[in-house]
């Protein structure tokens, strides 16, 4: 986020983009309604009528993929009436005139079809968030996992840009980040194309820095991503892989491709604090330790560096910090840790935002990166006065569909997603009484017209198929989904959805088109 | 400064920011008052009257939570016109209150019980009809126990105010008022709109609404308290796991929790079982007997020997690049930066990722 | 010492011959609710919460005077188990004034442990009249509420072992048992030298520390045990700290040894908290009188000795 999560009730103008921030991020969502009865105005931008879309002033029900159209016809409305921001268009941008060619033909009426809501509805959004004194736009997977993932970025990137509402109090492009620790994951390095702190490993003198804290010579290659080496595996140019606390047979796309390249490993190490159906495949599981077990520090969306304390020993009588500085031990190259606090005093050390951050620091609240010195009190908001490549670069995007469209075969759209009660794959809540109390059976959300079509009613069992498999799931029939489309989480092992969903990836990022599947649904007789 | 009031709190001469409460101001001051509805994070009835003080010149005894500090005001927080109030009011309370501490789960914590005590009240000295309500046990995490409700209302305006929900209210029901969802449905019927989030929990100044995981586990003063992180979503809240005899038997709210103060989801709050979970693992595992094979316990040196040993002999006969490591979003950063080393330094790849994309 | 090998709770474990269920079951980790035992002091058996269900048995044998065999298979929480424990617990429950929100004991209570553990709640099936006694606030030092009592005999057996010492006993019969001075009069009119060992051992909140009353709760309570140098006796004192400061002296548990007394608690007293402002009460002919700290202790002496010595 290049906001804090406390500066979102102070917005005046919440856009909110393929986000169900109520049930994903509910604490999140707990500002945004304070916003909102502060008089703010609250647009949410989703195909389904989630909870927080019935709280907006505005809901744009678009077509699952059709996140570019939206975004490029705002900025379209936005350049013809010359409501952008001149001043910060001139001193902190470059490329307008890309921008202005790439948007030019997205006129709203061009598209009101697949956004969902007439041209001028579009068009008082466009105008609304240009105006407003503070905006603030607000994303998740909705975006990022489409083959256009990337562009969708770069085009939420554009409107903020060209509208100034980006390094501004209560104003920026905030994706809201999934798990606990993603963050902090992507800031420590585990990225295949930098080192730790976003040090492009491309660039000779990161790979001659790190070559020099860490005494072992480091390549300038970029690494493969998960998709890949799943690929790589497939091929069997993988051969040895060491997983710590995923489940990539629940979570990933195209679960049977997954499964073959998991088995085609010469050797699989999963660490994990359950026998998760990843494990199952290894050849060595390690007892991992909950969160309660161990000293460390997570970074949640706002980049606030946290601690986690020990609260119990561990169960296995190992934290994981414990473990893999033996197994690097063990390897031959000594890394022996009296605390986890050691540990990250070396991270911090090599990763320039971490600079100036200790445990001492964090007791009480916490720190937020960028933190280079130990004075320096923390990054409230990102970007003031300045990007951190300097001027900020508007990149024309354009409009491309979704991998794999619904035809007549798969009539359906399938979107994937969470749920209140649970996470990721379930390996926690599954195992905790009274949220799987509340919510113990998953189900495949359908439209009442589509159901009535297919002579389904509500709590019969579905048949849902895709090119790739088929799972059978209870059918829930509301009007939340509009008719074409059907959805579902991935939080069950009993329906596991990723066996129907695309693979296909982002050329850029590599992020799966998990929200996008051509699905057929058939009544089990 | 024109900012600045001077006032006489018991005697002592205090200077604090105009427009605040003597509430406030006392509490400012180390002088405690006991309050049943004002919360600061909440808008203020003045309704349950256990903070009056006394004001010098003042006729009645106001309600220090609503009451703005002026210029050389004179004020007593424990004279004997408010302790008698104070004992006044919780007769009545107790009068209508079921004498249950003795197994409450609230109790040690519970503010009805700690007034009494501190103002001496060992009975109440009114006898009148007792509100009886079959306990709501409809939630799978929280008990709603109507008959111990002070209807001080704070559930009430956390869940409207900042839940944004309006599952309780106020409802009328003959002689008496009780808080109930609509209807007086349980809590945990649907149709309640309830999202099980325990803000009500955490407000609640008595036992009429306590998390049931908890019940007959642990009472207040057994547990010690660990602030942590949440391990769900990203907005990362901060909470105090409860431990007791080296076992995690609830999370509390911990009010200086800089994201989300005493607010959590669900999860964090009632999500915590897994921890202890009897399909834990506690020992590593090798499969024997090819890929197939079963897994056998084996003890931790014994395992790492072995992963390590694998791992070097399938870099030295493939090279760096058929080496993958998969690290995690959830797991620490310190455990993330290790496993960036054991890629990089170790293997010798840049094949590193995790499910940030998923 | 010999070894028996016999198992508990589905777990084998290898304990001294001789040693009751009861302490072969702690010494694994389990805990076994009890009311009158005391080790060294007291195994009458009598109270039965203790009972645990052992293979073969036809009866739930108390676990404290049940010694261990080879070969035994004890369950300590079995449903049999539970339900005999709730049975016991809700017979007490049912004559026991519900006082918690105010009482001192709360919080190191038996039987509101017990209660809480095994979810015993009132109104119980066993609803009936309650005790009725009288109170004793006759003195300066123990408060006692016979009502509060579950006539463990704890208290009996305490006093007893002092020698000289034996101003408790059991009194009357069936629903008006209770625990009596000679003559049930009221302490101050006893023998009683308030060495409160018996406010020590109660379980529960029938005899509390008078000095202690209204000041805070156990939970509030932080406590540092010193020992008494009054006498070489030894005595233990518990000195209880509130938020930082001294609140008051209390005696500790000293099972059968260490006689405990008056002077000793009152002189750890006067030595310990700097903010007593009140002075001893004794017992003068029958009547509590306010005496100075140099007369209470008859160590006048002694007293400018320490005062001397904390400047
Ligand atoms: S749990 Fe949350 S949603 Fe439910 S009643 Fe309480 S505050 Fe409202
Ligand atoms: S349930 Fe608790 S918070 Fe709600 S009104 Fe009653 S006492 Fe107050
Ligand atoms: S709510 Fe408080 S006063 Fe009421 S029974 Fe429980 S602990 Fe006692
Ligand atoms: S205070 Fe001492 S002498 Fe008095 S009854 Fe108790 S044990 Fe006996
Ligand atoms: S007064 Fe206390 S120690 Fe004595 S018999 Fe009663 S409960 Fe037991
Ligand atoms: S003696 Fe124990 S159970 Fe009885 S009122 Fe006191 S604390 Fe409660
Ligand atoms: S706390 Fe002030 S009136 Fe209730
Ligand atoms: S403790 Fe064993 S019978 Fe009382």
């Amino acid at each position: 986020m290049t906001n804090s999560i406390g500066e979102i009730s102070e917005c005046d103008y919440l856009f909110v983009i393929g986000s169900n921030t109520t049930e994903t991020h509910p604490i999140i969502s707990l500002q945004m309604r304070k916003a909102v009865s502060r008089g703010a105005k609250l647009v949410v931008v989703d195909p389904r009528k989630t909870e927080i879309a019935e709280l907006a002033d505005v809901h744009v029900p678009l077509r699952p993929g059709a996140n570019i159209p939206l975004l490029n016809t705002m900025c379209n409305v936005i350049i013809a009436e010359g409501l952008y921001d001149k001043e910060f268009v001139a001193n902190r941008t470059e490329g307008f005139e890309e921008l202005k060619l790439a948007v030019e033909n997205f006129t709203p009426e061009n598209y009101t079809g697949i956004i969902g809501v007439p041209a001028e509805t579009i068009r008082e959004i466009a105008r609304g968030y240009a105006k407003a004194g503070s905006a603030a736009i607000f994303y998740t997977m909705g975006i990022t996992q489409h083959t256009s993932g990337t562009n969708n970025v770069l085009a939420v990137a554009n409107l903020a840009m060209l509208t100034g509402q980006i390094g501004k109090p209560s104003s920026g492009v905030n994706p809201l980040r999934g798990q606990n620790n993603v963050q902090g994951a992507c800031d420590m390095g585990a990225l295949p194309n930098v080192f730790p702190g976003y040090q492009g490993v491309a660039v000779p003198e990161n790979v001659e820095k790190f070559t020099k804290a860490w005494g072992v010579p480091q390549s300038a290659k970029a690494g493969l991503t998960v998709g890949e080496m799943m690929d790589a595996a497939h091929h069997g140019d993988m051969k040895a892989m060491y997983i710590l606390g995923e489940n990539p047979m629940l979570s990933d796309p195209d679960i049977t491709h997954v499964q073959q390249a998991l088995e085609n490993l010469e050797f699989l190490v999963v660490q994990d604090i359950f026998l998760t159906e990843t494990a199952m495949l290894a050849d060595v599981v390690l007892p991992g330790a909950s969160f309660a077990e161990k000293d460390g520090t997570f970074s949640n969306t706002e980049r606030r560096v946290q601690r986690v304390r020990k609260a119990i020993e561990p169960l296995a009588g190992k934290a994981d910090w414990e473990v893999i500085s033996e197994v690097l031990t063990a390897l031959g190259y000594p890394h022996e840790y009296g605390s986890a606090s050691e540990i990250f005093d070396e991270a911090a050390r090599v990763t320039p935002q971490y600079a100036g951050i200790s445990y001492a620091r964090l007791e009480e609240k916490g720190l937020q990166w960028p933190c280079p010195n130990t004075e320096h009190p923390g990054t409230i908001y990102l970007h003031d006065g300045k990007f951190s490549r300097g001027l900020g670069k508007f990149t024309g995007v354009d409009f491309e569909p979704p991998a794999e469209l619904p035809d007549e075969e798969y009539p359906f759209v399938l979107n994937t997603g969470r749920r209140l009660y649970h996470y990721h794959t379930g390996t926690m809540t599954r195992r905790t009484k009274g949220l799987n109390t509340i919510y113990s059976e998953e189900s495949i959300e359908i439209n009442p017209a589509d159901a009535c079509k297919l002579g389904i009613s509500d709590g019969e069992l579905v048949k849902v198929s895709s090119r790739r498999g088929s799972i059978s799931v209870k059918a829930q029939v509301t009007d939340m989904i509009q008719q074409g489309m059907v959805f579902t989480s991935f939080h069950f092992a009993e329906a596991p959805v990723n066996f129907l969903t695309n693979s296909a990836r982002d050329s850029i990022c590599k992020i799966p088109e998990l929200k996008v599947a051509a699905v057929k649904v058939e009544k089990v007789s | 400064m024109a900012d600045n009031v001077t006032l006489t709190i018991n005697g002592r001469k205090v200077t604090v920011q105009a427009g605040i409460t003597v509430l406030e101001a006392a509490q400012q001051n180390g002088i405690d008052i006991p309050t049943f509805c004002h919360d600061p994070e909440l808008s203020k009835p003045g309704a349950c009257r256990i903070c009056v003080v006394e004001i010098k010149g003042w006729r009645n005894l106001p309600p220090s939570c609503v009451t703005a500090v002026t210029e050389g005001m004179e004020v007593e927080t424990e004279s004997e016109a408010v302790v008698e109030a104070r004992r006044t009011i919780l007769d009545l309370l107790l009068a209508n209150h079921p004498q249950d501490c003795m197994t409450c789960q609230k109790f040690g914590d519970c503010r009805l019980a700690d007034y009494a005590y501190r103002y001496g009240l060992r009975k109440t000295t009114f006898i009148g009809e007792q509100t009886n309500v079959p306990v709501d046990e409809s939630s799978a995490v929280i008990t709603r126990d109507v008959n111990k409700c002070i209807l001080c209302g704070k559930c009430v305006r956390v869940c409207a105010e900042i839940v944004g929900r309006n599952v309780v209210d106020f409802v009328s029901r003959g002689f008496t008022t009780i808080v109930s969802p609509a209807l007086e449905m349980g809590l945990g019927e649907k149709e309640a709109g309830c999202v099980n989030c325990g803000s009500c929990v955490a407000v609640c100044p008595v036992g009429a609404l306590t998390e049931k995981n908890m019940q007959g586990i642990a009472r207040p003063w057994e547990v010690e308290k660990v602030k942590t992180t949440c391990p769900y979503c990203g907005c990362g809240c901060n909470f105090d796991l409860n431990v007791k005899d080296g076992k995690v038997v609830g999370v509390t709210s911990n009010p200086t929790s800089a994201v989300n103060g005493r607010h959590l989801c669900v999860k964090g709050r009632f999500g915590y079982d897994f921890i202890h979970s009897s399909d834990r693992l506690t020992l590593p595992l090798i499969k024997k007997g090819g890929k197939d094979g079963d897994f056998v316990e084996v003890s931790w040196d014994e395992a790492i020997r072995y992963v390590a040993s694998r791992l070097k002999e399938i870099k030295e006969e493939n090279g760096s690049e058929a080496m993958g490591i998969l690290s995690s979003a959830r797991c620490t950063n310190e455990e993330n930066y290790l496993m960036n080393k054991l890629a990089r330094v170790a293997l010798g790849t840049n094949n590193i990722d995790h499910c940030a994309r998923l | 010492m010999a070894n028996v090998t016999l198992t508990i709770n589905g777990q084998k474990v290898t304990v001294p011959s001789g040693i009751m269920v009861l302490e072969a079951a702690e010494m694994c980790g389990y805990s076994v609710p009890t009311f009158c035992h005391e080790k060294d002091l007291t195994a009458p058996g009598a109270c039965r919460i203790c009972v645990v269900e052992i293979k073969g048995w036809r009866n739930l044998p108390p676990s404290c005077v049940t010694a261990v065999a080879k070969g035994m298979e004890v369950e300590t929480e079995s449903p049999k188990v539970i339900e005999a424990r709730k049975t016991i617990l809700e017979l007490m429950v049912a004559n026991h004034p519900l006082d918690c929100m105010t009482c001192e004991k709360s919080g190191s209570c038996k039987l509101q442990d017990y209660a809480y553990r095994y979810q015993v709640t009132s109104p119980t099936p066993y609803e009936g009249e309650k005790k009725q006694f009288a109170v004793d606030d006759s003195n300066p030092y123990i408060y006692r509420d016979p009502n509060k009592c579950i006539l463990c005999g704890k208290c009996v057996a305490i006093c007893k072992a002092v020698a000289d010492r034996n101003v408790i006993d059991y009194a009357f019969r069936g629903f008006n048992t209770k625990i009596a001075t000679f003559m049930d009069t009221e302490l101050k009119d006893s023998a009683c030298v308030y060495c409160n060992r018996c406010v020590s051992i109660c379980p529960v909140g029938a005899l509390s520390d008078r000095n202690m009353m209204g000041k805070g709760r156990t939970w509030d309570f932080t406590r540092e045990e010193v020992t008494c140098t009054f006498c070489d006796s030894g005595c233990k004192f518990d000195v209880n700290y509130k938020n930082g400061k001294v609140v008051g002296v209390t005696a500790k548990n000293p099972s059968a040894g260490r006689p405990l007394c008056l002077k000793g608690r009152l002189g750890t007293e006067f030595m310990k908290n700097a903010d007593r402002t009140d002075l001893p009460l004794i017992n003068k002919d029958g009547e509590f009188v306010e005496v100075s700290w140099e007369e209470a202790l008859g160590i006048a002496p002694i007293v400018e000795k320490i005062n001397a010595l904390k400047k």
